[in-house]
């Protein structure tokens, strides 16, 4: 029976290891990862685990006792070095060598650092678990915290650190956060959300350099002025971990390219989540996502792929994406960059919600709620005919 | 049939209640799963067995 080996123990990994099983696969299943900790989920790390809520976070997919009730064998601790794709052969960190009838690359990504170079003091990131302890741990009422980079993990920082007390700043490029994916109308919403919060929102203004101020630090902010901060925190997007297949002849290009089944074009080699660039039908080009939900539907599509099974087609994903903000919750359904016509469907100031419906050629293509779950997600079935009827 | 859900787990996808709105249902804010058949009538078995199924965070558990 084939024996599959998934390196990364993410949601795109986890998520293959149980949809094999679900479908019947009977061979052997190996989940191997770089970190030591029974596989995680990431959402929670910059909410409740910065929060010291962690107990109640859901943090681990699954106890230890689920791999080995549908018998996927972990293997923790020793990264990936290489891929042997002729032999479908991975070496692990110490030298040990596992061959696999079929390989699943989900090796995620990794935050995008501040240049080492341009900051004389510590600028922390949050990916890993890890990180997130390492910030907790540095977070007290009172100090200053500067966010550079307001997408959504900076902005969960902010969200965080407000609630614990910190005096927040948060420092973007653009001239408000989320412009590019959510447009003028949500993005100035979700700005609103931040300064109701006290957080000092720095917009159209980018940070040049970071120098130690005695304790503190002082950022050199693009339009000739400087901030002091006690913390620095960097949320810049990731990068693909992609570095440990170089010289495996697979096509490496802003991720692992692969077909709209997660195929890599060699025989029994597949990647899902966010270290791949998956084919897009729609947008007929390849594409890395990085949203949690984008990264367990592949896992569904790779496991069918592999066991021989029909799933439903990548094309009729429909992308969701959510996020907690000050006490609220924003949720994100299908595609909002770039719509021609954005409107407000609903409003309750009372319980700070909103949903806003955007058009495209009169269509509706996606939709942005805050506090406005069910509404929000009743969208879903006109979103997804197909893929509701295909499953 | 008997179905039980884990809200911790729960993302607020919608797929329960795009494949079985008589089981299912969404908070008002939060989107997270509400349970409305704990167990469910013959008829709403298929229905119920295709949101498990295809909910993303597997928040939902058959118990035959």
């Amino acid at each position: 029976m084939a024996r599959v080996v998934i390196v990364g123990a993410s949601v795109a990994g986890v998520g293959v290891a149980n949809e094999l099983r679900r479908l019947g696969h009977a061979g052997e299943i190996l989940l191997v990862d770089g970190q030591d900790h029974l596989p995680y989920d990431r959402p929670p790390l910059s909410k409740a685990v910065l929060l010291g809520e962690e107990a109640d976070a859901g943090l681990p997919f699954h106890e230890a006792a689920h791999y080995a009730g549908i018998g996927v064998e972990l293997v923790l601790g020793r990264a990936a070095v290489s891929l042997d794709a002729a032999t479908r052969t991975i070496t692990l960190a110490d030298g040990t060598r596992l061959r696999g009838d079929a390989v699943v690359i989900a090796s995620g990504a990794r935050a995008r650092r501040f240049p080492a170079g341009l900051a004389e003091g510590p600028v922390w990131t949050i990916r890993d678990l890890a990180d997130a302890h390492a910030l907790r741990r540095q977070l007290r009422p009172g100090m200053r915290l500067a966010v550079v980079g307001g997408g959504f993990v900076g902005a969960e920082v902010a969200s965080s650190a407000r609630k614990l007390g910190l005096e927040v700043a948060v420092f973007e490029a653009a001239p408000l956060p989320f412009l590019r994916i959510l447009g003028p109308t949500v993005a100035a919403e979700l700005a609103a959300l931040h300064e109701g919060a006290g957080v000092a929102l720095r917009c159209g203004i980018t940070v040049d350099r970071i120098s130690r101020h005695g304790a503190a630090q002082r950022l050199h902010l693009s339009d000739g002025g400087s901030e002091e901060a006690d913390l620095v925190v960097a949320g810049l997007g990731c990068l693909p971990n992609v570095e440990w297949l170089e010289g495996s002849g697979l096509p490496l290009v802003n991720g692992v390219v692969c077909d709209a089944f997660g195929r890599t074009g060699v025989d029994g080699i597949f990647a899902a989540g966010d270290a791949a660039a998956w084919f897009s039908p729609l947008a007929g080009r390849h594409e890395r996502h990085e949203h949690w939900t984008a990264a367990r539907e592949q896992a569904r599509i790779v496991a069918a792929a592999i066991a021989g099974t029909e799933a439903t087609a990548w094309e009729a994903f429909v992308p969701y994406f959510w996020s907690d903000l000050h006490g609220r919750r924003v949720q994100v359904l299908g595609d909002t960059a770039g719509a021609e016509e954005v409107s407000f469907a609903h409003r309750d100031e009372a319980r700070g919600a909103f949903l806003v419906e955007y058009r495209h050629g009169g269509r509706i293509v996606g939709v942005a709620g805050c506090n406005a779950g069910a509404r929000t997600m009743r969208y879903l079935a006109q979103l997804a005919p197909a893929a509701a009827e295909a499953a | 049939m008997r179905v039980t859900i884990d809200k911790s787990r729960c993302i607020a996808a919608g797929q329960c209640v795009l494949n079985a709105p008589f089981v299912f249902d969404q908070g008002e804010e939060d989107g997270i799963v509400i349970l409305l058949k704990e167990d469910p009538p013959p008829e709403q078995e298929e229905h119920t067995r295709r949101a498990a199924r295809l909910c993303p965070a597997e928040a939902i558990k058959l118990h035959d």
